[in-house]
C-alpha cells in the first residue's frame, strides 16, 4: 500500500510541472491578455502547490501562504494587468517572438541546466526537493529570458511576475515556506512594484507613445553620441 | 533599544507625514527635522553599543559592524537634507518637477531612508532582503521624477535590472534558508543571521556555495559590481542630485553589508572543505573587474554626474575587493574606505549638483571656469575630487594604503593591477575636472546661492580621518573587523 505522504509529494511534483509547462506557454504566447491569463492561472497552481504541501507537511501556515498568493498572485495582479492593458489599449496587442524556435530551445537548455546545477544536492532523502528546486530554479530562468526577448513592456513585467511565482515555488516546497514576515513582506513588495509598473506604463508611453522598450534607447555611453 | 527603535521609526512616521504634508516650505523643514531625530537616535545607540554591547530584540540585531553604518546613514541622510531643501525648491521654481513631484520627493526620500536602516539593523535575512527591495521601490520613481525621456529610460532601466537581480538574491536567500531546515535543531529560526552564524559549521557546503553565487549576483547587482552595473550610471545622471548623493553614499553600503554578512556565513559552511575561500576569491574577481572597467570607462564620459558615478562603481569595487581578500589588514581597509568614500562621494555630488545649477546644464563640454564664477563650488569640487582620487591628506589615501599594503601581503601580484587602476582613475578624473574648474568662464555665467556647510562638514572630516584617526573610532573599526574576521588589527 501506498503512504499517504508520497501520494501528496507526487502530486506536489505533478503540479510543479504544469507550472514549469506555464512557464514555456507564456514564453511563447503572443497575444497580451491571452499571456495574462496564463499568468493568473500559473499564480493559481502555485497556490495549488501551496495547499497541498501545507496538506501532506501538516503546516497549517502554509494554508495562509496559499490563500495570500491565490489573491495576489491569481486575482489581484491579474486583474490590475487586464486593467492597465485595457485603458493603455493594449488589449488586441499581438507581439510575435523574434526568433521562437531559439528562445524555446534556450529555455528547454535553461531547464536542464537548472537540473545540472542542483545535481550536487543529490543526497539521500534530498531527491524529493531536488526536483522542486529545479523545477522553480527554470521558472525563474524562463521569466528571466522572457524579461530579455519581449520588448514589450507589460510582456517583461510578466516575466518579472513569473520569476517571483518560481522564487515561491521554491520556498513552498523546499522549505515548507518562508517566516511569516518575509512572506508578508515579499508580498507587500511585490504589490507595490505592480503599483509602480502601472504607473510606469503612462511614464513611458508619455515620453515615447508606445510600450516597445526596445525604443527606449537614448542613454548610451555618451562619448558616442557627438561624434 | 529605544534609540534603535527612534532611529527606525522616525523615517517612517516622517514618509507618512511628509506624504500627506501639503505646504512645500513646511516639507523642506520637517525632512530636516526627522532627518536629525534619526541622527541623534543613531548617536544614542552607537554610543550605548560602545558601552554596553550589541542591542538585540525583536528580529533586530546591532552590533559594531552595522552600528558605524547605521549611524554613517543616519548622517549622509542628515547633511544632503540640509543641501536638498533649497535645491529643491530651486528645482521645482524652475518648472522642472511638480508640487506633486515635490510630495512624492520628501515622501520617498525618508521611505528610503527607512528601508535601508532597516536593512542595516535586522537579524534576518529574508527581512534583509524585503528592505533592500524596497530600498529600490523607493528611489525608482525619484529617478524618473523630471519626467524627461531620458530620466523615465533610466528609472526603467534601474527598475527593471535591480529588480531581477534581487530576485536572483531571494533564490539564494531560499537555498540558505533550505540549508538551515537541514542543519539547525530548531529550522523556524533558519533565516536569523545570528543563529546561522553560530551553526555555520554544520551548513551543508555545497548548498551554500550554489547560494552564495546567487546572492552575489543578487546584491552585486546594487552595489554596483561589473557586468551588473549598467543602471548605476543612469540612474544617477538622470535622477535629481541629492538622490545621487544618497544613492553613491549609502544604499551602495548597505548592499555591499549584505554580501559581506552573507560571505560570513559561506566561510563558517565551507572551512574544512577543499575550497574554503571560494566566497573571497568570487568577491576579489568581481571587485578587482568592476574596479579596473569603471577606472578606463572614467575617460569617455561626457556627463559630469556619469562619470563620477564611475568613479563610485570603482570605488565599490576595491571595497569588495578588499572584502575578498579577508584578513584584518584587508577588511580594516575595507571598512575605514566604506567610510571615507561616503562622505566624500556624498560631498562631490552636493557640489556637483551647485556646479550644474551654476552652469545649467550636466555636460562636462559646457561647465566651464567654476573657479572664478564662483570660487567656493570651484575650489570644493576640486578638494573633493583630489579627495576621492586617493591624494595623501585625505581619508581615501590611508585606506587605500591599506588596501594596497594587504593586496601586497595576499596576493603581491594584483597589486601591479591596482596601482595601475587607481592611477588610470586619477588621470581620467582630472583630464575633465581641469578645465571645469579653471576653463574660461562663458557669457553670463552667474553665482548661485549654494549652502556649503554639509560640504565643508564632509569634507573637514574625510581629511581628519586622513591626518589622524580618533582612538575611539579606530577601535570601533577595529571590533567590527574582529566581528568580520576574527581577528584583531590593533
Amino acid at each position: 500500500m501506498i503512504a499517504p505522504l508520497p501520494l501528496l509529494q507526487q502530486l506536489v511534483l505533478v503540479l510543479a510541472a504544469i507550472v514549469l509547462l506555464t512557464s514555456f506557454v507564456l514564453l511563447a504566447q503572443a497575444r497580451l491578455i491571452s499571456a495574462i491569463h496564463v499568468f493568473a492561472w500559473q499564480g493559481a497552481l502555485v497556490a495549488a502547490v501551496t495547499a497541498v504541501v501545507a496538506a501532506a507537511g501538516g503546516a497549517p501556515h502554509l494554508y495562509f501562504s496559499a490563500v495570500l498568493t491565490l489573491g495576489l498572485k491569481a486575482l489581484l495582479i491579474p486583474w490590475m494587468l487586464h486593467r492597465l492593458a485595457r485603458r493603455l489599449e493594449l488589449d488586441r496587442h499581438v507581439e510575435t517572438l523574434r526568433l521562437p524556435t531559439l528562445v524555446v530551445m534556450a529555455a528547454v537548455a535553461l531547464v536542464i541546466f537548472s537540473y545540472w546545477l542542483v545535481l550536487p544536492m543529490v543526497q539521500e532523502g534530498l531527491a524529493f526537493t531536488r526536483n522542486i528546486v529545479a523545477v522553480s530554479l527554470a521558472v525563474v530562468l524562463i521569466g528571466l529570458l522572457m524579461m530579455v526577448f519581449r520588448q514589450q513592456a507589460v510582456a517583461q513585467v510578466l516575466g518579472f511576475m513569473s520569476m517571483e511565482n518560481g522564487l515561491f515555488l521554491a520556498a513552498v516546497s523546499a522549505t515548507a515556506g518562508m517566516p511569516l514576515v518575509v512572506e508578508l513582506g515579499v508580498a507587500f513588495d511585490v504589490l507595490v512594484a505592480m503599483v509602480l509598473f502601472g504607473v510606469f506604463f503612462f511614464q513611458i508611453r508619455e515620453s515615447i507613445e508606445s510600450l516597445d522598450v526596445d525604443r527606449l534607447n537614448r542613454l548610451k555611453e555618451t562619448a558616442e553620441e557627438r561624434e | 533599544m529605544t534609540a534603535l527603535l527612534v532611529t527606525l521609526i522616525a523615517p517612517a512616521v516622517g514618509a507618512v507625514v511628509l506624504a500627506l504634508l501639503r505646504s512645500l516650505a513646511l516639507a523642506g523643514w520637517v525632512n530636516l527635522a526627522v532627518s536629525t531625530v534619526s541622527l541623534g537616535a543613531a548617536g544614542a545607540l552607537a554610543w550605548s553599543v560602545a558601552l554596553h554591547g550589541e542591542v538585540v530584540g525583536l528580529g533586530l540585531r546591532v552590533d559594531d559592524f552595522n552600528v558605524y553604518l547605521v549611524v554613517l546613514t543616519a548622517f549622509v541622510a542628515l547633511t544632503t537634507a540640509i543641501f536638498s531643501r533649497p535645491y529643491m525648491r530651486h528645482v521645482c521654481e524652475r518648472g522642472m518637477t511638480s508640487e506633486g513631484g515635490m510630495r512624492v520627493y520628501h515622501a520617498m526620500y525618508q521611505a528610503f531612508m527607512f528601508t535601508m536602516l532597516l536593512a542595516l539593523t535586522t537579524d534576518n535575512l529574508g527581512v534583509l532582503w524585503v528592505a533592500v527591495e524596497g530600498a529600490t521601490l523607493a528611489t525608482v520613481l525619484l529617478v524618473s521624477l523630471y519626467r524627461t525621456p531620458e530620466a523615465v529610460e533610466a528609472a526603467w532601466k534601474y527598475f527593471i535590472l535591480c529588480g531581477v537581480g534581487i530576485a536572483l538574491a531571494l533564490f539564494g536567500t531560499v537555498l540558505t534558508y533550505f540549508a538551515a531546515q537541514h542543519a539547525m535543531a530548531d529550522p523556524a529560526n533558519g533565516l536569523t543571521w545570528s543563529m546561522l552564524y553560530r551553526q555555520a559549521g554544520s551548513l551543508h557546503p555545497v548548498v551554500m556555495s550554489i547560494a552564495f553565487v546567487f546572492l552575489l549576483v543578487g546584491y552585486g547587482t546594487k552595489v554596483g559590481l561589473v557586468p551588473m552595473h549598467q543602471w548605476l550610471p543612469d540612474a544617477h545622471s538622470e535622477g535629481p542630485t541629492p538622490m545621487s548623493a544618497v544613492l553613491s553614499g549609502l544604499l551602495l553600503n548597505v548592499a555591499l553589508y549584505a554580501l559581506v554578512r552573507l560571505k560570513m556565513l559561506v566561510d563558517g559552511s565551507l572551512a574544512g572543505t577543499q575550497s574554503p575561500h571560494l566566497a573571497g576569491h568570487l568577491l576579489m574577481g568581481f571587485g578587482l573587474v568592476s574596479f579596473l572597467v569603471a577606472a578606463l570607462f572614467l575617460h569617455r564620459q561626457r556627463d559630469i554626474k556619469r562619470m563620477f558615478s564611475y568613479s563610485s562603481i570603482e570605488h565599490m569595487g576595491l571595497m569588495t575587493f578588499g572584502f575578498g581578500i579577508g584578513g584584518p589588514l584587508a577588511t580594516f581597509g575595507a571598512l575605514l574606505h566604506m567610510l571615507v568614500h561616503s562622505l566624500t562621494k556624498s560631498a562631490i555630488f552636493v557640489t556637483v549638483g551647485h556646479a550644474t545649477h551654476i552652469a545649467g546644464t550636466q555636460s562636462i563640454d559646457h561647465i566651464r571656469g567654476l573657479i572664478r564664477t564662483q570660487p567656493v563650488v570651484g575650489w570644493s569640487l576640486l578638494i573633493a575630487v583630489a579627495a576621492i582620487a586617493g591624494f595623501p591628506p585625505f581619508g581615501v589615501f590611508t585606506s587605500e594604503f591599506l588596501l594596497l599594503s594587504a593586496t601586497m601581503q595576499a596576493q603581491p601580484w594584483l597589486t601591479l593591477a591596482l596601482v595601475t587602476g587607481l592611477a588610470v582613475a586619477f588621470a581620467g578624473l582630472f583630464r575633465h575636472l581641469q578645465p571645469m574648474v579653471y576653463g574660461g568662464v562663458p557669457e553670463g555665467q552667474k553665482p548661485v546661492s549654494a549652502n556649503m556647510v554639509p560640504i565643508a562638514v564632509h569634507l573637514g572630516l574625510v581629511l581628519w580621518l586622513g591626518l589622524a584617526i580618533p582612538g575611539y573610532l579606530a577601535h570601533w573599526l577595529d571590533r567590527a573587523t574582529q566581528l568580520i574576521t576574527g581577528s584583531h588589527l590593533l
